[in-house]
């Protein structure tokens, strides 16, 4: 009976992971030093890793044959299920640390809830995750802090990037009725019981970062139900090309 | 608006309990916190740290090249300070 929700509540966390580490890769060999090329690059496969463990799962419990290669290489954008948050260009610098700054935020809280969750493979996925993302926090943190308290260029582009994001930060407490069913069962974390420490990390971080909190308003949605931006569709090209053109390549 | 380049830090990882730390490279940070983030970034994927310390690169005081033949030839001639002419008996093993 759970079988479905869990598959699916899976692969959201799955996908938020595997696209947001794409965007992360592409800062290999374009950041704007080698110390952080290669910082972003191992924030990227831990995201990347985090999905595979994800994916492994959601096809265990499906058990109809498919593969975590299946479910990353061969689905179309409207069945991916991450956050539009996730999907959005890499930008410029401050762009990206904004974007892992505020996901971060919410996933240590996150993860940390879903430790204790009654389904033992996800607690133990979670407990793994937990500490990769406290220290994604801690670069994200710091490098903020530096970029809002820093020359007037770099505090322009950061509080841009804050103002920019903001509207798709509503989207991290979003729950439909499944998702709320798995939380009643223990399975899930409640997300809406992740806003107040996400909001105590983000004030006490921009305070120091000398940065404005944006002020709530319409908030965009649509990712979880597979309805994204037109950006999703370019990281699916880039990602899929190998195994669509040349179907079951392996090397 | 010019960028100032970033100071040069060096970085020493100690791998295991016990070991001393060892100068396995250098980073390029803004300040001392972002020097540690960078040199776990940098010299620590595979694993091979236990502690990380930073040093700014311009606290290090060096020897002189030139000053080579006279702070180290004096002692090629030294052969005696080499622990080599002792025997050592076989149950003491591994020292």
């Amino acid at each position: 009976m759970t079988i479905a929700p869990t598959f699916d509540y899976c692969l959201r966390l799955a996908d938020d992971a595997l696209v947001l580490g794409h965007r992360l890769s592409e800062w290999c060999g374009h950041a704007p030093t080698l110390e952080e090329d290669i910082a972003l690059a191992n924030l990227a496969l831990d995201y990347v890793g985090q999905a595979r463990a994800l994916y492994a799962y959601a096809t265990e419990v499906e058990n109809d044959g498919r593969t975590e290669d299946d479910l990353a290489y061969l689905r179309e954008e409207r069945e991916y299920r991450n956050l539009l948050l996730c999907e959005l260009p890499k930008g410029d610098f401050a762009t990206t640390i904004v974007r892992q700054f505020l996901f971060a935020a919410f996933m240590l809280p996150f993860w940390e809830k879903l430790t204790r969750s009654k389904d033992a493979t996800l607690a133990a996925i979670a407990a793994k995750a937990e500490k990769e993302v406290a220290y994604h926090l801690r670069h994200a943190a710091e490098w903020l802090v530096r970029l809002g308290d820093g020359t007037e260029e770099s505090r322009a582009r950061a509080q841009d990037a804050l103002d920019e994001l903001w509207p798709y930060t509503g989207e991290m407490f979003e729950m439909d009725e499944a998702e709320r069913a798995l939380v009643d069962a223990g399975i899930a974390a409640d997300r809406r019981s992740v806003r107040p420490v996400w909001g105590a990390t983000l004030d006490a971080v921009l305070a120091e970062a000398t940065l404005a909190r944006p002020r709530d308003g319409w908030m965009q949605t649509g990712g979880r139900r597979g309805v994204h931006s037109e950006h999703l569709g370019h990281v699916l090209a880039e990602l899929q090309y190998l195994q669509r053109a040349y179907p079951n390549a392996t090397w | 608006m010019a960028e100032q380049p970033m100071p040069l830090w060096e970085v020493f990882i100690r791998s295991r309990n016990g070991l001393a730390h060892q100068h396995c490279g250098s980073v390029h940070a803004a300040d001392a916190e972002m020097a540690l983030h960078a040199a776990r970034d940098v010299y620590t994927r595979r694993g091979e740290g236990l502690s990380i310390w930073v040093v700014p690169s311009a606290a290090i005081i060096a020897s002189d090249p030139a000053d080579k033949e006279v702070l180290f030839e004096p002692t090629a001639s030294k052969i005696y300070r080499h622990p080599t002419f002792y025997t050592v008996p076989e149950e003491v093993g591994h020292m």
